[in-house]
Parts: structure tokens; C-alpha cells; sequence
């Protein structure tokens, strides 16, 4: 198993891995004293585990490709619908969950509540985005602007017309699938890095607008004192509304699956599939491809609007610093970590991208450097995502003829 | 059924289509024969709506569909089987066909036309849960015209079936080409550069040479032409 030459290949690594995260992770420039500060034990820590993974990487490989190639029903994925296709323990384990919501805020504090409440709204984020990515297979760069158009339209209208959280919620998903469908016009011809290109600078024009166009959005300064939702007209303690904010992103959420579901078998789901599979074929089947675009876009929109609302809610403050380009990628992250086009996966991405750095601020300065670390290894043991999406198969067998 | 009058297609500034007139009638196969880049698969396209046509007039059953969307295009009844197959390469064979069928809504209709299709290629009913991309270059061409069957269509466009194919699978591609016509009434289209092979099941055939057609006649008077036997048919 291990034999001299992997155990050099693996030294080899570690030091190389040493010297590559040397700057990062050893110097420590203190600016105030003008003093550096060395860290020689981080890179102890560094050259073991590089040495160590190293040493099982090939094994690990190995087992990848035999756990590929091994028959499918054994894989953890088919256990679980086939455990989750028995009724009782459907009905069980659902049960719990609904229990687990329900109670959480209560028995958790305001803060996990808060940091829940932002899984969620990630969650649907990430829902939204997939319909385009994963469904309607155009990379979309520029996610968080339909985010803000959310969040400015509850900003805006509850500056200048007192309008409420309750109406700004559909009046959000409306503006964000207008501009969906602006933007999807002048892209109606894009596929591929050119489309990513343009949605990419879709995002950070918006963001440039927001930030300069002062009589409008009040530039970087933003919008402030943004009122809470409130429940049937009545305002709530901050605990209170915290829990509440809570159940909004629950329901919404559920909305959200809903909804998804639905369009994703619905006769647009199948237009989506194959616009992403071949355009021209696409056409020859009788889809309208302009149609099919321009919907992928619009309804993906929709959610990002949504969610802007209850973001400017839940934080009260707005401004174009929460809708940079990093915010559309850490939403692409989710779909793409998830498993694209699979509704399990992006849920499941969603929980654990936003939770993790959460709960491991004591690594946040090396946030990053994890979370790249993490992109990779992902990218190489399960490429189709966390929850792959499992393609539906139809059986139907042929009536034997009886002579 | 079909009649393409005086049309002329370019891409940019170069002209792909120079004056083409073809007429096809119900139930007729007809066939295009020409060399590579001769313009064969843009008389299709431009026939599809998916490139524009700058001049000329087509119409279908009288009614003009020169500017008209390709998805009206098919819902009129034509049909493609584009060039290269174009089969969706993540879809089932059944959801490949049932792709097809995507304008009809009659779920007993569409059921039956599949088992048809599994009679006329009784290899895609073997594979039919296996994805697109997973079948066999003849397989992926069975499955592209079976998948513009689906849409029920009353005229079918072929661009070159034979591409990329062994001489058998070829042979049985056209005899399946032929029954279909024959069994229901569906007119054909066939687009080709195998000329031997398209002359022999088509009733009348078009030859195009650099965006223009140069000549035009029975199959059988075509197959016998010497100018088309030493261009074409390499005798
Ligand atoms: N998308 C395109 N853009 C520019 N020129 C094209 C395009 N497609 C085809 N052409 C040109 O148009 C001419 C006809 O091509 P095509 O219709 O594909 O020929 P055929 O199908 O007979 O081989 C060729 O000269 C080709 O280079
Ligand atoms: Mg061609």
C-alpha cells in the first residue's frame, strides 16, 4: 500500500504545499507596530496534513472511481429515496422536521434564529438562480442585481410612499422579473462565456448605479431605518419579529419548492431542458426559444426579488455594498455545490455554505483559503454536486403480443 | 404543398442562397443533392425560419411563412432532422421522443406513436432508458428522425441522414425514410450529399451548386445524367 515512492511524492507535496501558503499563512504583517510576526507552527500543521492527504490521495481516488462504477443502488443517495419511499418512515422522519422547524426559535437564540433565517433566504436564492443555471443551463453571473432590485423596491417605496413589507413582497418579485426580462433581451443571442460576460457586467453596472445615482438610491450611504415586518398591522419586539422573520423565510421557502416543482415538469421545465441541451434542436422541436429564455430569466427573478424584500426587512439597512459580484458568486457556489438543476442539492448547498463559515468564525481569517480548498476537493469526488441531480428514468414495458 | 420562390440567403454580407426556387407536393420525396458547402443545409434553415431569408417568398399550403418563427414553422406540420442529428445528448430515448411531441397534447396519440416508432426501430425500444449521447452514431440518427415523427409532422426535412454513417446503417435509414412515406402519406425533404443513394428512393431531385440550383428532374433521369454521374456519383 504505502511504498517509498509514494511516501517521497508525498514530501515532495508537502513542501511544495509549505512554500505555496507560506505568505499567507506564516508572515503576519501587524501595521500598527510595523512589526511581522512569524508563524513557523502553522507550517508544521500545513506540511503534516499536505503530507498526510498526499499519502491517501491516490487510495482516495481509487475508491471514487470504484464507488462510480459499482452498481447504483448501492450508492447513499438511492438508500435514502429507497428508505424514503417506505411510507412510515416518511411520514416519521417528516414529521420530526416539521417539529425541528417549528420549535427551533424558540429553543434557540435570536442569533441562530437570524443565522437559520439567513440559510433560508440563501436557500431560495439559490432555488431562483438553479432555475436559470441548472434548468435553463445559461451561466448567470449577475444574480445579486436582481437581488437588489428586490431590496431597493422596498427601500424606495417605503421611503417615498410609506408602502409595507407585505405589499412590497409581490411588488418585488413584479419590478425583479421586469428586469429579468430587460435584461434578457439584448442576451437573447449570448450562450456560453459570453453570456457570462454580459451578466457579469449586468451586475456590477447595477451596482455602479446604485452606488452614484444619489437622487435615486442615496448612493453608497444606502437606506436606513427600513421597517420590520409586521404582523397584521401590529409591530413586534425585536425577539419577536426575529422569530417571525423566521417563519416568513419558512414559508417562503416552502413557496419557493413548491412552485420549482412545478415548473420544473411543467411543459416551460421541458422547454428549459432542452433549450440547455441543444438550441437548434430546441427550435426543430417547435419551442419558442426567445420564450423559453426570457421566462428562465424572469422566473428566476421573480425569487431574487422576493428575497431582496425580506433582506432590506430583516436588516433594515440597505445599501449597494450587500450586492456586489462576490454575492452572485456565493449564490452560484450554492447551485453549482449543490448539484445543478437538482432542488435537493441546491437546499442542502444553501445549508451548508452559509452555515459552515457561520459556525467556524474562529477560521474566518482563512475563510477563503477553505472554502477554495473545499470548491476543489468537491469538484473532484462529486462533480454532479452534493445531491446530484437524479435523472428521472420512465419505464414502461411493451404488452407482449399473443399470437 | 411547399413552394420556395426566388429566395436568397446571406450570412453578414457573404450569400449563401443565390435566387433558389423548389417546389415540393404532397407525398413526394424530393431530394437535394450538392457538394459540401454548397448551400444545402441553409435552403433548410432558411426553410425553418432559424436564418432569415433577405428576399424571395416561401409558402406552405398557400400561406406565407417566409418571416415566420421556426416554433410556428413546426406547429404548421414541418418538421427537422437537423444536420449533425442534434439529439439531446442528457435525455432518455423516451425523452427524446417525447421532446418531439412537445407541441401535441393528446397523451393517447403520442403513447401509440411511440410504440410505432419502437416497431419501425425496434434498437431504440431495446435502449429506451439509455441517455441520447450513450447510442451509436446510427442509433443517434434513428433516434433524430424518430423524434421528428413524433411531431406528427406533414413534411419532413431531412439534412444528410447518411453523415458520418456505414454504407448498411445508410441503407437502412432510407428504406425506413421510404416506408414512412409510403405508410403515411408523410412527404420527405431529404437533403443529401450521398447522391446515388438519395436519387434512388426520391421521386425528383434538386442539384445545387454554390448557392444556386443548376438543375432539376426525375430521380431516375437524374441518376442517369452524365453530368450529375461524373459530379456526383463519381462514375
Ligand atoms: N453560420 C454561418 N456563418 C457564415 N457562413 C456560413 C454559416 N453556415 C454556413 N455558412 C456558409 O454558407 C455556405 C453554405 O453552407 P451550408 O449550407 O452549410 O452547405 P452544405 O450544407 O451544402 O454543406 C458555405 O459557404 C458556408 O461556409
Ligand atoms: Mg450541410
Amino acid at each position: 500500500m504505502i511504498n517509498l515512492k509514494k511516501i517521497r511524492k508525498a514530501i515532495l507535496t508537502a513542501v511544495w504545499f509549505m512554500f505555496l501558503t507560506f505568505p499567507l499563512m506564516v508572515m503576519k504583517v501587524n501595521t500598527i507596530e510595523n512589526t511581522v510576526q512569524w508563524r513557523w507552527i502553522n507550517l508544521a500543521y500545513i506540511g503534516i496534513s499536505a503530507f498526510i492527504f498526499s499519502l491517501f490521495w491516490e487510495d482516495l481516488l481509487k475508491r471514487r472511481d470504484n464507488i462510480a462504477s459499482k452498481d447504483k443502488k448501492k450508492s447513499i443517495n438511492n438508500k435514502i429515496s429507497r428508505k424514503l419511499e417506505n411510507k412510515k418512515i416518511r411520514n416519521i422522519s417528516l414529521f420530526v422536521l416539521i417539529l425541528i422547524v417549528v420549535l427551533f426559535p424558540f429553543i434557540m437564540s435570536m442569533y441562530q434564529t437570524s443565522i437559520i433565517t439567513t440559510a433560508l433566504m440563501y436557500v431560495v436564492l439559490g432555488l431562483g438562480l438553479n432555475i436559470v443555471v441548472g434548468f435553463g443551463g445559461l451561466l448567470h453571473l449577475g444574480y445579486a442585481a436582481f437581488y437588489a432590485v428586490g431590496a431597493y423596491t422596498y427601500g424606495l417605496l417605503y421611503y417615498h410612499f410609506g408602502l409595507s413589507f407585505w405589499l412590497c413582497l409581490p411588488l418585488g418579485a413584479l419590478f425583479s422579473a421586469l428586469f429579468g426580462i430587460i435584461l434578457g433581451f439584448p442576451i437573447l443571442r449570448l450562450r456560453g462565456d459570453y453570456l457570462a460576460i454580459v451578466t457579469l457586467a449586468f451586475g456590477e453596472i447595477t451596482k455602479l448605479v446604485l452606488e452614484n445615482w444619489n437622487d435615486f438610491s442615496f448612493g453608497p450611504s444606502g437606506i436606513a431605518n427600513i421597517p420590520r415586518p409586521m404582523f397584521f398591522g401590529i409591530k413586534l419586539k425585536l425577539a419577536e419579529v426575529t422569530n417571525f422573520t423566521y417563519f416568513i423565510a419558512i414559508g417562503l421557502t416552502i413557496l419557493t419548492i413548491i412552485v420549482i416543482k412545478r415548473l420544473e415538469s411543467s411543459k416551460i421545465g421541458r422547454a428549459w431542458e432542452a433549450m440547455r441541451e441543444d438550441e437548434i434542436a430546441c427550435q426543430s422541436m417547435g419551442i419558442d426559444i426567445t420564450k423559453a429564455k426570457l421566462t428562465a430569466f424572469s422566473m428566476g427573478a421573480v425569487w431574487a426579488g422576493i428575497m431582496g424584500v425580506l433582506f432590506a426587512a430583516k436588516t433594515t439597512f440597505i445599501n449597494p455594498a450587500s450586492f456586489t459580484t462576490w454575492e452572485s458568486i456565493v449564490i452560484l457556489c450554492v447551485v453549482v455545490i449543490g448539484g445543478m438543476g437538482s432542488i435537493p442539492g441546491v437546499i442542502v448547498g444553501a445549508l451548508i455554505f452559509i452555515l459552515t463559515p457561520e459556525y467556524l468564525r474562529a477560521f474566518s481569517e482563512y475563510r477563503m483559503l477553505i472554502f477554495g480548498l473545499a470548491l476543489v476537493i468537491m469538484m473532484i469526488f462529486r462533480p454532479g454536486g452534493i445531491i446530484p441531480k437524479i435523472r428521472k428514468t420512465h419505464q414502461f414495458k411493451v404488452k407482449e403480443v399473443k399470437e | 404543398m411547399l413552394k420556395i420562390e426566388h429566395i436568397s440567403t446571406y450570412y453578414g454580407n457573404i450569400q449563401a442562397l443565390k435566387d433558389i426556387s423548389i417546389s415540393v407536393s404532397e407525398g413526394e420525396i424530393i431530394t437535394l443533392i450538392g457538394a459540401n458547402g454548397a448551400g444545402k443545409s441553409t435552403t433548410l434553415m432558411s426553410l425553418c425560419g432559424i436564418v432569415p431569408v433577405r428576399s424571395g417568398k416561401i409558402t406552405f399550403d398557400g400561406q406565407d411563412i417566409t418571416t415566420m418563427t421556426p416554433d410556428k414553422i413546426v406547429s404548421l406540420g414541418i418538421s427537422q432532422v437537423p444536420e449533425g442529428r442534434r439529439i439531446f445528448p442528457l435525455l432518455s430515448v423516451k425523452e427524446n421522443l417525447d421532446m418531439g411531441a412537445f407541441l401535441r397534447n393528446d397523451k393517447e396519440g403520442i403513447k401509440r406513436d411511440i410504440e410505432y416508432i419502437y416497431t419501425l426501430f425496434p434498437r431504440l425500444a431495446e435502449r429506451r432508458n439509455q441517455q441520447g449521447g450513450t447510442l451509436s452514431g446510427g442509433e443517434q440518427q434513428m433516434l433524430a428522425i424518430s423524434r421528428a415523427l413524433m411531431a406528427k409532422p406533414r413534411l419532413l426535412l431531412l439534412d444528410e441522414p447518411s453523415l458520418g454513417l456505414a454504407p448498411l446503417i445508410v441503407q437502412q435509414i432510407f428504406e425506413i425514410i421510404k416506408k414512412v412515406n409510403e405508410e403515411n402519406k408523410t412527404t420527405v425533404f431529404l437533403v443529401e450529399q450521398n447522391a446515388n443513394m438519395a436519387l434512388k428512393i426520391a421521386h425528383r431531385g434538386y442539384v445545387l451548386e454554390t448557392g444556386k440550383i443548376t438543375m432539376t428532374d426525375n430521380a431516375d433521369k437524374l441518376l442517369s445524367n452524365e453530368d450529375v454521374k461524373k459530379a456526383y456519383l463519381g462514375i
